[in-house]
């Protein structure tokens, strides 16, 4: 199984310059940023566009100013957060007949989000191919099918491999929390 | 209110994993690329700032002025050297 780097890593090697640590980087929290936009404010697709590029960029500009490397989730979260809020700010002035932005339906939705990234690391720590599985049935929404054709397992066997994998990511989420309780 | 994270149970796992679908994998190209694209966006904006014939061509077809300087003009970076020109 491949070691995941924590976040703090990942950003230390994106500020030391390494080149893969950007890409890493992206792709570690693309879907993250993604979701803000879309599920927590609802951006049109266009827009969501702009501001995920922005964040991005944002973050590679601004990534040596973060005190706590192990903070790069939330203040991730809140600068896509700040500027989606900006963009339909900015979309309501243009047209005012725009509902108004629920701040506090966002946030809670971004709390679910962060919840989601959670669950991710788990599944990123318990790789794969419960990753894959897991990834093409619930993110991707491919069918059993599907899945059994690219990965070259009998279709009939896939529901109690997600099934297993499930069991894996509850018990690497119940070590986590676990290593994390006081004793 | 946020859950504990030892009350995650497998169905809400699903639920969660649900929620994070991949990105477009363009907009995830193009933020990976973000390094390359800003030091070709800062050799611009500096011909642009010294070359007053360049910067001329840039604001009358800024795409086709990327491309005769050697440069792929990928939406990124025209959208954003819109922006800077406004600075220039």
């Amino acid at each position: 199984m491949a070691v995941e780097q924590t976040d703090a890593q990942l950003v230390s090697r994106c500020r030391d310059g390494d080149p893969d640590a950007w890409n890493e980087f992206v792709e570690r929290f693309s879907r993250y940023v993604y979701a803000i936009c879309g599920r927590g404010f609802r951006l049109p697709q266009p827009d969501a566009e702009d501001v995920f590029q922005e964040v991005f960029s944002r973050a590679f500009e601004r990534l040596g100013e973060l005190r706590n490397d192990d903070a790069v989730r939330p203040w991730l979260a809140q600068l896509t957060r700040r500027l989606s809020i900006d963009r339909l700010r900015l979309n309501a002035r243009d047209n005012p007949s725009e509902p108004e932005l629920d701040e506090q339906e966002a946030d809670d939705v971004l709390a679910t989000l962060d919840d989601a990234m959670t669950v991710r690391a788990a599944l990123d720590k318990v790789g794969d191919p419960c990753r894959e599985i897991l990834d093409r049935f619930f993110c991707r929404d491919e069918s059993y099918r599907a899945i059994g054709d690219v990965l070259d397992i009998p279709a009939g066997t896939i529901a109690s491999r997600i099934s297993r994998c499930l069991e894996k990511v509850r018990a690497e989420l119940d070590g986590r929390s676990r290593a994390s309780r006081p004793s | 209110m946020k859950i504990e994270m030892n009350e995650f149970d497998e169905e809400r796992i699903g639920r969660l994993l649900r929620l994070l679908p991949p990105a477009p994998e363009g907009w995830v190209r193009a933020a990976q690329e973000l390094p390359a694209a800003r030091a070709v966006l800062d050799e611009l904006v500096a011909r642009a700032e010294q070359d007053a014939a360049f910067r001329l061509q840039l604001r009358a077809d800024l795409e086709r002025a990327i491309a005769a300087a050697g440069y792929d003009p990928s939406p990124f970076i025209v959208s954003r050297l819109r922006r800077l020109l406004e600075a220039v």
